[in-house]
């Protein structure tokens, strides 16, 4: 219920548009197909039911009339004839009368006939209770049908999230594809329970209160319709006018919005230069016209409330006068009008509910849409089955000839060729946009080379399964990754297997993680969100690299793994790390030359290329790349402070 | 926690109320009234053939069905009023609460998490505030008016709705009663099963590198089988309830044809009645259908009550002074005298014992490990935190009884993370003092080495600077927040690792002009580089929240081994002679 009220108070959401309304709402419906046999089900009942409680208000109208014709029966004397009856009314002048007993189906002299009464009302009861039995029958269907239908998209979706390959999450925005996955699903998990059922049964029942009414008169019928243009009516010119006044709302929040989310953010700035002040002025002024904004976008649209029952009392009333004076002119029973009012309330209700679902369901078509185009992403290549395996994992990686690109017009790498020994340890220094990350990419196979290979022990990498080769490298990147857990657990999420607190505080003291964790409210316990609010950005990294001590892998990739974190730390997580690198191949992408110069190679890459190769003292004899870069960055400082 | 937070807010605004409670009266009343003149039509109009009656009471229909909207109008008028004012009210006491907040506090709950408070939270409440002035207040009036109005017409027959009416509440109750919790736990698994996806996306490189798809798909399967087990019976729950509704309507209106049978036989009543008494029914379930539905958006509303409320009743752990002092006699000494701080349950303290001095045309470097406490250590000064031992004087005065004003003024703190405001070069730079002419900004560019870059940007010191300054890079955002302290001119200058993402000729060439342009203010520097803080009049090293050393580069090179460490991983051991 909080959804449609909550979307249409809120005036119109994000993106209601699809851009092939048809073709994904059909999509959308094939999603039920293994439901088959549930929406037949559900079909079925939905229709008995709605035309039993159609017909209700007439059973009870028929009930009403006997009632009625027992009453205007008992005021004559047994022996006349209905038509004698009417007939001597004539006579005395009572024509009008008359005109109006002459649809009364009544028997001079006998009273109300509780026989037939009762039978009647029996019938209805029994009309009554199934209809709601099998209502309740069809919801609980329908609640089945979604459900089922809602997991198997969401586990669909995540499926699917772990075969793109990554270009696509690095191609698309992140946020993007996080909305998708998220707010696109519970969207459409929405739109479907709220609307399914209700959708159904609300075009079912209009059909079927016209089907009604027209049957119980077609004149009342055509006054009842009457109104109908006038509710499209106000419902247009509330919905204009009110909008201009959504917009101002939004822009508002927006602004509201903006400021508090700078106020924040920047709370330490406002505290340090004593602007609380300002900021406190600043957000009264935005408040205030959010306040006004506010309330007139929900006045105006509010009223369309009131309007709208107006609109149904004036059928009401036309209904009810139009009625009457057909039951006085004869030509329609007493028992007819108040079914008929019946009806026209009936009738009023499901319209409105359609009405408001049209926009429910397309913003649900919208997002089904956004679902399918993730779903009809493509994939990255299969894995070759069966994977060869190096016979034995020693960790010698070879690149031969490689070339890469991510746009088929700008080469990124170019026929670049290299071999690392098993246990070595091989630094890649250059600017950024080198391509120093596209080659640890290629190495973990998040991309797959434009020509050339890389073999790992001899076997080429693409021969691999990419989870038998990724699980030989151990890898930590520049940007952290933690997930909403316990700290404990994020480092426990390195190894394959159940590892100790023991263990966890040994990778965390190795890393020299251990003392910020233990000042920590809850120490290794504290549970950190996936923003990681409260830890550092060198603390999260040395999160990660405790992670990757525990997993157990045969090359190491460090990634600017250390960037954030200072150098006095960064030197002995390093020493940490040459024991676990010890007999392992490592490849470490470093901004800061001061942590590479024990590499067994160097590696200077510009533009895709290497430009440079050897031990640190050579390439500084050799006074080339990697000595401008390193004098930029160390002998200009020394000369400077000297 | 809702129900005190709306009385708590609601109270300034019980005028208003009143008179939404009044036309929300009338309106119903209104309402009612229609069916009882409906009962005369056919009673008096119909049933006697008498036309011009039934005109007459028609055109009276008419009038009711105006008097009712005029005054649903004014119920929503009021109602659409007092809710934004409500919203209005709510939101500015958190704002003024995270103002007065600490860093502590803010870091605390988060600032995203303070975001969504103080916006989605507080429209939450505010929609539900709104919901219920237009449409659940007139419930029960309506609920007790029908039943009312009912008796009026015949006392028997209402025995019907006096039955009715409870069964109806009691059955609805008990389900909404059930869904209620139920709702929360599955919002929390939906909220569970986004957390695990967002995870995925955003974690998708570690998750292939470590080969954990096999575990994150269980996960997702745990997560997602939850989630729907959950929504099964949620929504079988709530299956119910209209069926339950309508059978229940259905019934009585069966029962109410039958009693109304037998005593318009027994002259009780007339036939008409029934007419109304049918419709006084319909009424009546609406009514308490609808309050039920409202029901359902309570649980949400009151999480979010609860998460504001949780920010309303925490106080900031930095108290502004009472009797504050207005004035201060020198000019930027600085002294922290046996200071420490230590979260609430934390095994260890994240400083202990600090002494430093630092006086004016000095500088004070501080060096030390990621997680030594530097940080935290500045922001004792300008109280971002309250040292939770010792003291921290500024000219001899603890700074916990300066006016914060005048702390603000006396204190320039640049702070690690490069903040700034949506607004141009110009708004910025002139955060801490306002009335800064053109000139003053471009000297502090210039000493700041950010004047070469404004100068190309378009517009100079009047281009735009989008929200937290991501338009332009990490080293100009640096260069720019240092600029802006320099404008404020303080006595004490903090600088927090300000200079980390320049390059290292702009950091030497940016020291040198800063020394002449602060050469009489107390200077104090965090730093990581050795570079930048080795000529210091004082280097404080910091390990593990304790000082561990002070003196000059060359004293410290001789004998703290913590300090050659740190020199030795930046430079040679010639370099560092």
């Amino acid at each position: 219920m909080a959804g449609p009220m909550g979307r249409m108070m809120a005036g119109t959401g994000p993106d209601h548009r699809s851009l092939d309304f048809k073709v994904s709402g059909r999509r959308l419906v094939a999603q039920f197909k293994p439901e088959r046999l549930t929406i037949y089900a559900l079909l079925f009942c939905v229709v008995v039911s709605v035309g039993l409680s159609v017909a209700g208000p007439k059973i009870l109208g028929e009930a009403t009339d006997l009632v009625f014709a027992g009453i205007v029966g008992r005021q004559f004397e047994s022996g006349m004839t209905k038509e004698q009856v009417l007939a001597a009314m004539r006579e005395r002048g009572d024509s009008e009368i008359a005109d109006m007993l002459r649809s009364t189906d009544f028997t001079p002299g006998q009273g109300i006939d509780f026989g037939a009464v009762g039978n009647v009302l029996l019938f209805a009861l029994v009309v009554f209770v199934v209809a709601g039995l099998l209502m309740a029958v069809a919801t609980r269907l329908v609640n089945r049908a979604v459900n089922r239908t809602m997991y198997r998209m969401r586990e669909d979706v995540q499926v699917k999230l772990s075969r793109l390959p990554l270009s696509y999450f690095d191609r698309s925005r992140r946020g993007e594809v996080l909305s998708r996955a998220t707010n696109d699903i519970d969207n459409i998990g929405q739109t479907l329970q709220q609307s399914m059922g209700q959708l159904i049964n609300s075009v079912l029942t209009i059909i079927g209160v016209l089907a009604m009414m027209f049957w119980v008169s077609w004149l009342l019928a055509l006054v009842a319709l009457v109104t109908v243009p006038l509710s499209f009516f106000v419902a247009t010119r509330v919905g204009k006018r009110s909008q201009p006044h959504f917009v101002q709302q939004w822009r508002s929040t927006g602004k509201l919005n903006a400021h508090v989310e700078e106020m924040y953010t920047g709370h330490t700035l406002v505290k340090v230069f004593g602007r609380q002040e300002e900021s406190a002025k600043q957000f009264a002024e935005q408040n205030d016209a959010l306040y006004e904004a506010g309330f007139k976008a929900q006045f105006n649209s509010g009223v369309m409330q009131p309007l709208m029952l107006f609109v149904s009392n004036i059928n009401y009333v036309l209904v009810a006068v139009v009625g009457g004076l057909r039951v006085a002119s004869g030509s329609l029973s007493i028992g007819d009008v108040q079914a008929f009012i019946q009806y026209s309330r009936q009738f009023s209700m499901p319209l409105t509910q359609v009405a408001s679902m049209a926009n429910l369901v397309q913003s649900g078509v919208a997002s089904a849409e956004r679902i399918f185009e993730l779903l009809d992403a493509e994939e990255q290549d299969a894995d070759p089955v069966p994977g060869v395996r190096p016979e034995e994992l020693r960790g010698r990686v070879a690149l031969e000839q490689v070339s890469f690109r991510y746009d088929p017009e700008k080469p990124l790498i170019e026929d670049l060729s290299l071999t690392v020994e098993p246990g070595h340890t091989v630094a890649i220094v250059g600017p950024t946009g080198a391509g120093k990350t596209t080659l640890v990419n290629l190495l973990m196979r998040f991309y797959d080379v434009s020509s050339g290979r890389i073999t790992l022990d001899g076997v080429d990498i693409s021969r691999m399964s990419r989870d038998e080769l990724r699980a030989g490298i151990g890898m930590v990147l520049q940007d952290t990754w933690l997930f909403g857990g316990t700290i404990a657990e994020n480092i426990a999420y390195g190894a394959a297997r159940e590892v100790t607190r023991g263990e966890i505080e040994e990778a965390a003291r190795a890393a020299h993680a251990d003392r910020f964790i233990r000042t920590l409210p809850e120490g290794y316990d504290t549970v950190i969100d996936d923003e990681g609010s409260g830890v550092s950005a060198g603390e999260k990294q040395l999160i990660t690299i405790a992670r990757a001590f525990l997993s157990d892998p045969v090359i190491l990739v460090l990634d600017e793994a250390t960037s954030s974190v200072d150098t006095r730390t960064e030197v002995l997580i390093q020493k940490a790390m040459a024991k676990l690198a010890h007999g392992r191949t490592s490849f470490v992408i470093a901004h800061r030359l001061s942590t590479i110069r024990d590499a067994d190679t160097i590696l200077v890459m510009e533009n895709g290329s290497i430009v440079e190769q050897g031990a640190h003292g050579e390439l500084l004899a050799a006074d080339g790349a990697y000595a401008r870069l390193y004098k930029a960055q160390f002998a200009q400082a020394v000369a400077e402070v000297d | 926690m809702l129900i005190r937070l709306l009385r708590t807010y609601l109270r300034p605004y019980r005028k208003p109320i009143a008179w939404l409670v009044l036309l929300q009266f009338l309106q119903t009343c209104a309402t009612l009234y229609l069916p009882t003149l409906n009962a005369d039509i056919i009673d008096t109009g119909v049933v006697n053939g008498d036309t011009g009656y039934i005109l007459t009471y028609g055109a009276l229909m008419i009038g009711i069905s105006l008097v009712q909207v005029v005054c649903n109008i004014g119920a929503v008028y009021y109602g659409a009023r007092t809710a934004a004012a409500l919203g209005r009210d709510v939101r500015a006491a958190v704002f003024d609460r995270v103002q007065s907040f600490s860093a502590r506090e803010v870091g605390h709950f988060g600032a995203p998490s303070l975001i969504t408070r103080t916006t989605n939270d507080v429209q939450q409440v505010q929609m539900l505030a709104l919901m219920t002035f237009t449409l659940m207040v007139s419930a029960p009036i309506m609920c007790v008016g029908g039943i009312v109005l009912a008796l009026g017409l015949d006392v028997p027959l209402s025995a019907v709705l006096v039955a009715v009416v409870p069964v109806l509440g009691i059955s609805v109750t008990l389900i909404v009663r059930r869904l209620r919790p139920l709702f929360r736990t599955m919002q929390e698994r939906l909220d569970t099963v986004n957390r695990v996806l967002r995870e995925q996306i955003t974690g998708n490189r570690v998750i292939r590198a470590f080969v954990r798809d096999e575990y994150e798909q269980q996960r997702f399967r745990k997560a997602n089988v939850e989630l729907t087990d959950m929504a099964m019976g949620t929504g079988n729950l709530l299956a119910l309830m209209f069926p339950i509704v309508m059978t229940v309507v259905n019934l009585s209106s069966i029962a109410v044809v039958w009693f109304g049978a037998h005593r318009i036989d027994s002259g009780g009543m007339q036939i008409g009645d029934l007419t109304a008494f049918l419709a006084y029914l319909m009424q009546i379930v609406m009514s308490v259908m609808m309050a039920t539905f409202m029901f359902m958006m309570v649980p949400r509303a009151e999480v979010c009550a609860e998460r504001i409320q949780e920010v309303l009743d925490t106080s900031s752990s930095v108290v502004p002074p009472t009797a504050p002092v207005r004035e201060l006699r020198r000019h930027g000494h600085l002294e922290i005298r046996g200071a420490g701080f230590r979260y609430p349950g934390a095994e260890e303290p994240v400083l202990k014992a600090i002494d430093l001095v630092a006086r004016p045309g000095e500088v004070t470097a501080v060096i030390g490990s990621t997680g030594s406490g530097k940080s935290t250590l500045l922001g004792l000064v300008p109280r971002l935190f309250d040292a939770t031992d010792g003291q921290v004087l500024v000219d001899g005065e603890d700074v916990a009884a300066i006016d914060p004003q005048l702390l603000a003024r006396t204190v320039g703190l640049v702070p690690q993370k490069p903040y700034l405001f949506a607004g141009t070069v110009a708004t910025n730079l002139r955060y801490g003092n306002p009335d800064a002419t053109d000139e003053e900004l471009w000297h502090a560019l210039e000493v700041a080495q950010a004047k070469e870059f404004v100068e190309r940007l378009e517009g100079g010191i009047d281009a735009p600077i989008a929200q937290g300054g991501t338009n332009v890079s990490g080293g100009q955002r640096q260069r720019l927040a240092i600029a802006r302290t320099l404008v404020q001119r303080p006595e004490i200058y903090l600088f927090d690792d300000s200079f980390s993402a320049l390059d290292y000729a702009t950091d030497a060439a940016l020291r040198a002009a800063l020394g002449r342009e602060t050469a009489e203010a107390t200077v104090v520097i965090v730093a990581q580089r050795v570079a930048t803080i080795r000529d210091a009049d004082r280097i404080v090293v910091l390990d593990e929240g304790r000082v561990v050393g002070a003196g000059r580069h060359h004293e410290l090179m001789a004998d703290n081994e913590t300090y050659r460490e740190i020199v030795l991983s930046q430079l040679t051991e010639a370099e560092a002679a």
